[in-house]
């Protein structure tokens, strides 16, 4: 696959570095490339220009669908399937229906918060071009890489490396697919 | 300047004079160590090889953990009898046990997430062996419910799946809530544990890759899922551990609360008080930081962690002990007061029963450890001396084992009739299986700081000094 390389990567020492570089790509209008920190560093988003996560959808839904589950397999299992008669009391209510309603509310937004994190970020993923460049291994302790993607429109291998040079990116490689 | 002085002209002159003083922020990392002091300190910790201790601890707890397997072993074989419940107290250790376990988990997850939404940045260096210590809490506290079924086998009733017997659960008991919120609790916390870890998982698998350790790096990989710390995966990953961190507040705030309904629900005196779930809460947060200092403090010395869990962070949490300890003899009072002022003879009976009848070594037992002992945190000489402060840490855990056992067991001694008063002691299968619940607890404990990462790395490298992008510019300028 070494004739179709993924893209090119440099690396950064610092969060201040960094950052500046971001703006820098940024406003360079690329598109594909990202920033791989070992924490996330605060205020990334916005030198990088990305909007805000769509996680929270999904976490709504779930929510949505864990209160209604609730209230409707208690309809179901005890106002209806099944009437079991205990004290006079209702045979259904929401009231008594509530705390069970409420916890799986809970549950099935953890799940779908979780599940959701993991689809928009396309996890588990265990192979990624990225993951050949020699200084992978450092991007979980203590450096900081920006990959710009060929798959760019403005990617172009002599300016793009420029680029990284430019606003201090040492170690620049290109990256196989 | 000029909106300063706005904002000043019309009030008295003195006020231009206050200067808020400067007050500096505590060091969350002591020494200003870099990042990957951080990574090394935490992830050496797992990678080391098995210090003898751990094993000697190890075989320890495998010893004390065998108590309640034969505890349980028993009980399975002959039957629920095995305990010492009888007529009127037909519900006593097992759930004093399950109350004592679960509360103990509430502050793992009062650390991660109510400390997460509220900011506080302290929370990171305790957060993931206290969010440990709350799953493990949790399978201890299961063991109890799920035994006393007396017919294990069957256990699989409190769950609503179809059965061949056509019936489904009543959902107007508070203990079958208790089955739900339980069982969330358990799950959302393992969600929320394994989630927080999965770039120290990668971290960990990176480690283990570059020193050619190819098994390992690709166990840790299964579970970091392929994390590579992507900006893209970061924005998605914070909101959605900060959307956890909103599910689990409500969550754990319901979950002791419903634990208290499994007795406010009920027409017993000394059970039926609307002051029940706010004070379970509180009791429970209490008895939680109790826990964690107790498991925190020999882990900072052992693996001399001073720089990571520093004295600043020892003193927040005395804090909170006192805070929540106070809140709890508050609620102690109240309850006297309130068995007074509702003018209801039973009522006041039980409390009076409570602390002069046959109970009342164990009511004076609660009072001394969980009311008089936070009282010590007042003083920043005792915050100071970590050993005091782990002796204190334990008669906290101590106490609140004892206020679940005044609660439960002399409100049942002694009920409506006379004629049915008793009074309850404990089987020796009983003492054995709650003693053995330790040992459990220690084995997971262990066997967590042996091969997982004990503090969250990226967490904690996220709020050292040079984490922040401006931290070589002048401040102010910027957003905060």
């Amino acid at each position: 696959m070494a004739e179709k390389p993924f893209g090119l990567v440099a690396t950064f020492d610092s969060t201040g570095a960094l950052m500046r570089a971001a703006v820098q790509v940024r406003d360079a209008g690329y598109r594909k490339w990202d920033c791989i920190t070992p924490f996330p560093v605060h205020g990334i988003d916005q030198a990088m220009g990305l909007g805000r996560s769509r996680v929270p959808r999904f976490s709504l839904a779930g929510g949505v669908t864990g209160f209604f589950t609730g209230m409707c397999m208690i309809f179901y299992m005890n106002g209806f399937d099944y009437r079991l008669s205990v004290g006079g009391k209702p045979f259904f209510s929401p009231l008594f229906a509530f705390p069970i309603s409420y916890e799986l509310t809970i549950l099935f937004t953890a799940f779908a918060t979780i599940g959701g994190m993991f689809y928009l970020n396309g996890l588990p993923m265990h192979y990624h071009p990225v993951l050949n460049y020699p200084n992978i291994r450092k991007a979980t302790d203590n450096r900081f890489l920006i990959v710009i993607e060929r798959a760019d429109p403005r990617f172009d291998e002599a300016a793009t490396r420029a680029l990284l040079e430019r606003v201090g990116g040492a170690d620049i490689e290109e990256v196989e697919a | 300047m000029s909106q300063a002085a706005e904002q000043t002209a019309g009030a008295p002159a003195i006020l231009q004079e206050i200067r808020p003083a400067v007050k500096p922020r505590a060091q969350l990392v002591a020494h200003g160590h870099d990042f990957n002091w951080i990574t090394e300190k935490i992830c050496g910790i797992a990678e080391e090889k098995t210090p003898v201790w751990w094993w000697w601890c190890f075989g320890c707890a495998c010893l004390v953990a065998s108590f309640t397997v034969a505890g349980i072993t028993y009980l399975v074989a002959t039957g629920v009898g095995v305990w010492g419940h009888r007529s009127p107290v037909n519900w006593a250790w097992d759930i004093v046990n399950f109350v004592f376990w679960i509360g103990i988990g509430h502050a793992g997850t009062l650390i991660s997430a109510i400390l997460c939404l509220l900011r506080q940045k302290w929370r990171t260096s305790i957060n993931r062996s206290a969010e440990a210590m709350t799953i493990f809490a949790v399978v201890c506290a299961g063991i109890f419910p799920v035994f006393h079924v007396g017919r294990v086998w069957y256990a699989w009733f409190l769950f609503p799946l179809p059965n061949s017997n056509y019936i489904w659960q009543n959902y107007r008991s508070p203990l079958e809530w208790d089955v739900f919120a339980v069982s969330t609790y358990g799950t959302v916390s393992v969600l929320f544990w394994y989630v927080g870890m999965i770039p120290d998982l990668a971290t960990m698998r990176d480690r283990f890759a570059s020193v050619g350790k190819t098994l390992k790096a690709r166990l840790y990989g299964l579970f970091a899922m392929g994390w590579r710390g992507s900006s893209r995966h970061w924005s998605n990953y914070e909101m959605a551990y900060l959307i956890l961190a909103g599910v689990s507040t409500p969550l754990v705030l319901s979950v002791h609360t419903i634990v208290s309904f499994d007795f406010a629900v009920s027409l017993l005196p000394g059970w039926h008080t609307t002051i029940f779930p706010p004070y379970f809460v509180a009791g429970a947060i209490f008895s939680g930081f109790g826990m964690v200092l107790t498991l925190a403090l020999p882990l900072r010395a052992v693996y001399h962690l001073e720089d990571l869990i520093t004295q600043y962070h020892i003193d927040c949490m005395c804090k909170i002990i006192l805070a929540t300890g106070t809140m709890v003899g508050y609620a102690y009072a109240m309850e006297f007061f309130i068995a007074w002022y509702g003018a209801n003879p039973y009522e006041g009976f039980t409390f009076i029963n409570r602390a002069f009848g046959p109970y009342w070594w164990a009511y004076f037992l609660m009072i001394s450890c969980n009311v008089i002992t936070p009282q010590f945190f007042w003083f920043k000489a005792v915050r100071q001396n970590t050993t005091l402060v782990w002796i204190l840490a334990l008669f906290v855990n101590v106490g609140m084992w004892f206020e679940r056992f005044v609660i439960i067991a002399t409100s049942l001694a002694r009920d409506f009739l006379p004629t049915s008063w008793g009074y309850y002691s404990p089987s020796v299968v009983e003492i054995f299986t709650f003693f053995g619940t330790f040992g459990v607890f220690s084995v997971l404990f262990l066997l967590f700081i042996r091969f997982l990462p004990i503090m969250a790395i990226a967490e904690l490298k996220a709020v050292t000094p040079q984490a922040d992008p401006h931290s070589g510019e002048h401040r102010g300028d910027r957003h905060g």
